[in-house]
């Protein structure tokens, strides 16, 4: 049992947060043919999109409301109408998906109340759906934005089914998916073939492996390309189960069972042995097909990794700056191979904090990292904490976003049991690339013996 | 808005150093530099943004954004301004308030930040940057700057240019307003010499000063301060005994430039650090401002000894590139004074410019541009990203020059793609970054990886003969 502790200081240092809107676009770039839009002055945007850029290496859609002191005064309406109307006529996506900011969550702009009136004025934009989400900066962090953005495409665009409905035929084989942020494209990609080896159809909200996976289109598009599409979102209802991976998608399962009585189950993470066993064991349950030889043999492959690191990993310090979901995952795998969780850091508040395997867990910034970090033999979290590493001497594995600094941040595997194993393999070849051959002064004789020896030739 | 911002503001608007701004009317000029943004149509950073980039290179300063969290959160750490020495700058602070800050106020909070920063790091000064959400709950962002300079006995330099006041070049400005209202001035050089300098709106990007720092002390002149890449808090408050000054950068910096000649006699002129003919012509520039201040004619004469051997030693350089070049069509996408010195070096080495981008042009460069391009110029105003896309993919161009934000529209297309804006990792300025540039050039554009990926599947190739054998 950890205790959850936020620092009194005034003064974040090295921000490890990043904020709700940015999670949220990135929720909505997870949609087919979709337009993000930030609610708030084109400054809120630009940061975003920098971070986004640098991270994915793709061209990221990613629009404004460009609100200035005037119209934030004022009242944003003409703008959200101007950037709908600017935007269907540009980009015609299927989607617009608007975040509000701090700024325009400061004035408290009435943003669905703007789309009621925006929708009468202009009939015409019925052939466009829109979904707002209010994420304030300054309220908790790019997790929580993600999460929140998800729970309102399901309350906005799922089509809803009352609980008992012949809509449900038993043999339907669609699964709902719901995967957190801290899984990437490639993660993704890799849930989605363990689901469907046991013949089910799932559909993923969002889906950035369709969207940020890396590849070449043969045309432009203004908007996303790939990622779930309108149609798949609205028939989200006719799910015969729903897994939320990740504590954070909790309240959008909980969302779609409200809408449209699909049962659902949290998993806390697809990292980890055990973790891995449930997931399989629970889709063999609901697809009513035996577990494939393909991920017996993994998990055999897993456990062989897991003898063979556990001798370089076991007896480790580590510090994990990470958002809570990320840190529970990888928290749990490190214990689980025996090494100390000695410093975890994170940005906002998650029921898993309080069961992380360590005494403490600071909602915090990357100086308070550091400072926990001065013993450990590892940091991990993300790109900027490479200069406090480097300032510590110590390895660093880069996990979460912002990865700017290395290649293929979206192509990163940390799930199932191949993706655990690579992790694993990953972090013991640190510690086995930081192991010094020791030479000949190793294992010195103090002064006092030497001393004492020569005393007693001395005597002799 | 407070009204001193306002005020600030349209001082800013109203620049007598600006040609474009004196030609406009009245009215125009309260309008601003920039265009309306249009809602769901826009893109680039805000005024803060602007503020920032300008002010962030001084490298021993702390620099904290008194906002949420998204305004140092998701943007610290993203430019490649280098440092010499102290990596204070390097540090993100924010006050990253809540919510009981916005609705009571984040005033204290800022005050216990700014002595949290001196008790722990204790930087020459702190700057504060205000933000759109504390702008609009009132926060009084010079008062509390104030009090804390007076407790702490450091200075605490307010910089008000929130988010929402405007666009990234008006953010420079306010940024500069800072320095001029706060900094410049406060100290004075343990000497001085008749080689002193200024260079205005550099932002060491890459180590870029580092490739003209050589150059100028090979001529004895010292940059007493260089407004603001790898400056020190220090030099920046001693800047006003300059004897002459160069604005780099387009007009982003203007501001301090004209009024430091208006307070303190320091003539400026404006020029490049990009392009050969550029260097050369700014090297003879700064030569000729120091010795219209006193300092000895054969200064000039040690000025051109030195063009006459770099320049030579460029071209030497650059040689082995024209044939490899000759006749490549490269589609330059940038910002402001870059375009047409870099037009005139590219040029130089046998590259066809197909076009350029003028949208941050002022006038005068969109003469310079023709005058070196001739009538023919293809000058894009303001290219949408699938016109961009269209253009390489129908190969009307080899190579596309720009900035990050347009990259991908030139790898989508599989076009080679060379960055040239500020998050770039290569230095380009001066003889050497010319050079590099054309190199890097070279190296894009005839790397193999361009045939691999433009190579149709075997599978959806259109049938060929099978090879006779």
């Amino acid at each position: 049992m950890a205790k959850v502790t936020i620092p009194k200081k005034a003064c974040a240092v090295n921000p490890l947060k990043m904020s709700q809107p940015l999670g949220a676009s990135y929720a909505f770039l997870g949609m087919n043919r979709c337009m993000p839009v930030m609610h708030g002055s084109q400054g809120c945007t630009s940061f975003g999109l920098v971070v986004l850029v640098r991270h994915f290496r793709e061209a990221i859609p990613l629009q404004t409301t460009a609100m200035n002191e005037a119209t934030t005064i004022m009242g944003g309406m003409e703008n959200i109408e101007k950037a709908i109307l600017n935007i269907r006529t540009r980009a015609k996506p299927d989607l617009i998906a608007i975040c509000s900011t701090g700024l325009t969550e400061t004035k408290g702009d009435d943003v669905e109340g703007f789309l009621k009136l925006i929708r009468q004025r202009h009939p015409e934009i019925a052939d466009t759906a829109i979904v707002y989400v209010s994420t304030p900066d300054y309220l908790g962090a790019f997790q929580d934005g993600w999460a929140k953005a998800t729970t309102a495409i399901i309350d906005t665009l799922v089509d809803p089914i009352p609980n008992v409905h012949p809509l449900r035929p038993q043999r339907s084989r669609q699964v709902a998916v719901l995967p957190g942020c801290h899984l990437t494209p490639r993660d993704i990609e890799e849930v989605r073939e363990i689901v469907e080896s046991f013949g089910l159809a799932p559909i993923f909200l969002p889906d950035v492996s369709g969207s940020l996976d890396g590849h070449i289109n043969d045309d432009f598009s203004p908007t996303t390309i790939g990622g779930t599409t309108l149609a798949d979102t609205r028939r989200l209802g006719a799910s015969i189960a729903a897994l939320a991976i990740g504590e954070q998608m909790r309240p959008a399962a909980e969302a779609l069972h409200a809408r449209a009585g699909v049962p659902y189950r949290v998993f806390d993470r697809l990292t980890g042995l055990d973790a891995m066993d449930q997931f399989i064991a629970h889709l063999a349950d609901i697809s009513g097909t035996p577990v494939p030889e393909k991920w017996r043999r993994q998990r055999s492959q897993l456990q062989d990794a897991m003898l063979d690191g556990h001798f370089f990993i076991g007896g480790k310090r580590i510090a994990i700056g990470a958002e809570p979901d990320l840190l529970w995952a990888l928290g749990s795998l490190v214990t689980e191979m025996g090494a100390t969780l000695h410093t975890a850091v994170t940005t906002t508040a998650s029921p898993l904090l309080e069961r992380l395997p360590t005494d403490e867990v600071l909602i915090g910034d990357l100086e308070d990292l550091e400072i926990g970090a001065r013993d450990c033999d590892l940091m991990i979290t993300h790109s900027h904490g490479r200069q406090a590493a480097e300032r510590l001497h110590i390895p660093f594995h880069r996990a979460g976003l912002p990865l700017f600094d290395r290649l293929g941040a979206g192509d990163q595997l940390s799930v199932g049991y191949r993706g655990t194993k690579a992790l694993i393999f990953t972090l013991g070849n640190m510690f086995l690339a930081e192991h010094h051959e020791v030479g000949p002064t190793r294992w010195a004789l103090p002064a006092a013996t030497l001393q004492a020896v020569a005393r007693a030739s001395l005597a002799a | 808005m407070s009204a001193l911002l306002n005020q600030k503001i349209q001082a800013v608007f109203d620049e007598p150093g600006c040609d474009k701004n004196q030609g406009k009317s009245e009215k125009e000029r309260k309008k601003g530099c920039t265009k309306q943004l249009a809602p769901g149509a826009a893109a680039g950073g805000c005024a803060f943004d602007g503020a920032k980039i300008a002010l962030q290179p001084i490298v021993d300063v702390a620099h904290l954004v008194h906002g949420p969290i998204a305004c140092e959160g998701n943007s610290w750490d993203n430019r490649h301004a280098l440092s010499s020495g102290p990596t204070t700058y390097r540090t993100g602070f924010t006050t990253d308030i809540n919510e009981m800050d916005v609705i009571y106020g984040g005033e204290k909070r800022l005050f216990r930040a700014i002595k949290e920063i001196i008790d722990k790091q204790d930087p020459p000064a702190v700057f504060v940057y205000q933000t759109c959400v504390t702008a609009l709950i009132g926060d009084d962002v010079e008062a509390v700057c104030k009090a804390a300079s007076a407790k702490f006995g450091k200075p605490v330099i307010p910089v008000n240019s929130p988010g929402f006041a405007g666009v990234k070049n008006l953010g420079n400005k306010l940024g500069a307003e800072a320095l001029l209202d706060y900094v410049i001035g406060t100290e004075e050089p343990e000497f001085t010499t008749p080689y002193d300098i200024n260079i205005i709106g550099e932002y060491n990007l890459s180590g870029e000063l580092w490739q003209i720092t050589p150059l100028l002390d090979a001529l004895g002149i010292r940059v007493l301060s260089c407004i603001s890449g790898d400056a020190r808090y220090k030099e920046v408050a001693y800047a006003h005994r300059a004897k002459a000054a160069m604005m780099v950068c387009s007009k982003a910096m203007i501001n301090v430039a004209r009024k430091m000649e208006e307070r303190y006699d320091i003539p400026f002129f404006e020029g490049s650090f990009y392009g050969i003919g550029d260097v050369s012509d700014s090297l003879r520039e700064i030569a000729r401002l120091l010795i219209q201040r006193g300092a000895p004619e054969e200064l000039m004469a040690r000025t051109e000894a030195l063009i006459a051997a770099e320049e030579a030693r460029a071209w030497a350089r650059l040689e082995p590139y024209k044939a490899r070049l000759a006749g490549k069509r490269v589609l330059l996408i940038t910002g402001g004074v870059k375009s047409w010195s870099v037009v005139a070096a590219l040029q130089e080495v046998g590259i066809e410019i197909v076009g350029t981008s003028v949208k941050k042009s002022t006038k005068e460069d969109k003469e310079k541009i023709k005058e070196i391009m001739g009538d023919e110029a293809h000058m894009i105003d303001d290219m949408s990203p699938r016109e961009m896309y269209a253009m390489l993919k129908e190969a009307r161009a080899d190579i596309m020059l720009s900035g990050g934000r347009s990259q991908f529209v030139a790898l989508k297309a599989k076009m080679p793609w060379l960055d040239i804006n500020q998050e770039r990792h290569y230095a380009y300025a001066g003889y050497e970054g010319m050079v590099s540039l054309v190199a890097e050039i070279d190296k894009t554009l005839h790397n193999p990886v361009w045939k691999q990926v433009r190579k149709v599947a075997p599978w959806d190739a259109p049938a060929v003969e099978v090879a006779h054998g």
